[in-house]
């Protein structure tokens, strides 16, 4: 029985790649929910975390309408010459973001909300610009949120699998991820496979949650300003 | 010569404030208030952390007119908070390079080695704030807000959230930075003596108003607010170094009143000292006592007279010579001597001074 590696590092290479642009999405999305007093904040928030409450298989399908060759970004997305993204790896990326977007911004959001107005102001007593007191004063005093921020971003998109199927499909090296590399060999009743990897996804999420417990346990101590 | 002139109007929840200042460019001026006279309010305006109605202008420089306003990080301030709040993610050096690295190198008048060494911070640059005493902390914020080169320094009650160990530490420090600098200071505080001790200049807040604002003696002299603060009411005087008995090891002042005998001071004859007087430590006779071992005995006249709480009475008195003076010593005695003395205004009376306290 040959292990099939590929499912495996399609999954961390989607993963990784979906956490580095869920930073960088995530990130401004927490910082101005966390600093707003707008009338948008709530509905905003709502939005974001519609992934946590939605079943995967709705936000599948209209993200394949939305990517498909009929959808408003399908069609961007051909007329820059980029065919659609529907069933490509691309385009689970696009989902994932959306589809783990919650777990990135609501521990930013946490952790900025938690910093409170005092170091920024004093930063800004100090000459510091607003720019100047996100980089080198919200950003590194918030870096416990960042660390659980990306860790839960990693791990749910390694665990997705709706969103997956219904945008992905099951292109072998291209779409097909662990979640649904399982879901096949179970359906061929290959036990010793599906097994090998649902243990194997078993044991990895326990040491992430564990390590982000540690991590937190570690930071926690720390007051953030004194 | 008064170089920040200012109307903030502010109004959060229930609370506005509608102040009118003219403050002296030069030396401390508290802002003095109970809790909720809205004197933080107003030093947080003046810092532009807090939204207002008004004009704000500091050594000719508009920081709001009904045009602009200027960003916080763009007014030459320093600022201490009433908690340290320095940076956790920074060590102590790294928290005083802070603000220093974002002035100009050309506008630094000063340094890193004087800053900490005004404040005693040498053994601790090393240091995280976690690991760090309350007074350690207080003084790194100082030094931090220092150098930034402020043109105006801005303290919400420093001292307040300290102990009272770690109050006298201080104390010391900030006395110094007027002879270190001159860099006019807005101090708030609802401490009387603290006051006394460190301002040149007062503005008495209550409810969001301006009750009185003037040089210190003045307005420490104010019945209404002595009354308010029986229990810390205290006198102020300016005097000069008379003389020096070497053989009993005490100096002799000279104040508007007459001669005041204080411990030997290792001023020269001629040199300016600020003294305060507590006026609990200020009794009265109609005559002068011989035999008495309190050195210091004023003539002086009653002015004004005004119950406190708990069978006290506050005096107001002046020196027989001047009329109701500007700098008037305020003496805190029983109703029962008060009668017994048969004291009204005018009275001729000898005030005894027990305590005295130097300030500069």
């Amino acid at each position: 029985m040959e292990f099939d590696w590929q499912p495996v590092w399609l999954t961390l290479k989607l993963a990784s790649l979906t956490t580095v642009f869920l930073l960088l999405v995530g990130t401004p999305i927490a910082w101005w929910l966390s600093q707003t007093r707008s009338w948008l904040k709530q509905p905003i928030s709502a939005v974001v975390a519609l992934p946590i409450v939605l079943p995967p298989t709705v936000m599948g399908f209209y993200l394949l309408i939305m990517l498909g060759p009929n959808g408003p970004v399908g069609e961007l997305t051909q007329a820059l010459g980029l065919g659609t993204l529907a069933f490509t790896f691309t385009g689970l990326v696009v989902g994932s973001v959306f589809y783990s977007l919650p777990f990135v911004v609501q521990p930013l959001q946490n952790a900025f909300e938690a910093l409170g107005q005092r170091p920024l102001e004093v930063a800004a007593t100090l000459r510091a610009s607003p720019w100047d007191r996100f980089l080198h004063v919200a950003i590194p005093l918030a870096r416990p949120g960042f660390l659980t921020a990306m860790v839960l971003g990693f791990a749910h998109t390694v665990g997705e699998f709706g969103v997956v199927l219904m945008i992905g499909g099951n292109i072998p090296g291209e779409t097909k991820v662990l979640s649904v590399a399982i879901y096949d060999h179970v359906e061929t009743l290959e036990y010793g496979q599906a097994h090998l990897l649902s243990a194997g996804m078993i044991a990895f999420s326990f040491l992430i949650l564990l390590s982000l417990y540690l991590i937190n346990g570690r930071f926690g101590r720390n007051g953030h300003v004194t | 010569m008064s170089t920040i002139t200012a109307h903030v109007r502010a109004r959060l929840g229930d609370f506005a404030l509608d102040v009118e200042l003219e403050l002296p460019g030069r030396g401390v001026t508290a802002l003095f208030g109970h809790s909720g006279s809205g004197k933080t309010t107003l030093l947080r305006a003046i810092a532009g952390l807090e939204r207002f109605e008004g004009h704000l202008k500091v050594n000719g420089e508009s920081w709001q007119n009904t045009d602009k306003t200027l960003a916080v990080h763009k007014r030459p301030i320093g600022y201490v908070f009433q908690e340290a709040s320095l940076f956790a993610h920074l060590n102590v050096e790294q928290n005083l390079a802070f603000g220093l690295r974002r002035v100009p190198a050309a506008s630094r008048r000063i340094e890193m080695q004087q800053a900490v060494e005004w404040l005693g911070l040498t053994h601790l640059l090393r240091r995280a704030p976690a690991r760090l005493s309350g007074g350690e902390r207080q003084r790194v914020a100082i030094a931090r807000a220092l150098l930034t080169t402020p043109e105006l320094l801005l303290m919400d009650e420093p001292l307040a959230a300290l102990d009272e160990q770690s109050k006298q530490e201080i104390l010391p420090y900030l006395e110094r930075l007027h002879e270190h600098l001159a860099i006019p200071v807005l101090y708030v505080s609802h401490s009387l003596s603290e006051v006394a001790r460190l301002a040149d200049h007062m503005v008495w807040l209550e409810s969001g108003r301006v009750r009185q604002q003037g040089p210190l003696q003045e307005v420490l002299g104010n019945m209404k607010l002595a009354t308010q603060h029986g229990e810390e009411a205290v006198s102020v005087m300016d005097t000069t170094v008379a003389e020096h008995d070497k053989h009993y090891h005490l100096t002799a002042l000279d104040s508007r009143f007459g001669r005041l005998w204080v411990r030997q001071l290792e001023r020269v004859i001629g040199t300016a000292v600020r003294v305060s007087i507590p006026a609990r430590d200020v009794s009265l006779s109609l005559e002068r006592e011989q035999n008495s071992s309190i050195l210091n005995v004023w003539e002086a006249e009653v002015v004004e007279i005004s119950s406190l709480e708990h069978g006290q009475v506050l005096l107001k008195l002046c020196c027989p010579q001047q009329q109701a003076g500007k700098e008037p010593l305020l003496c805190r005695i029983t109703q029962r001597s008060c009668d017994q003395l048969g004291l009204v205004p005018g009275s001729r009376v000898f005030a005894r001074i027990k305590s005295v306290g130097l300030l500069e």
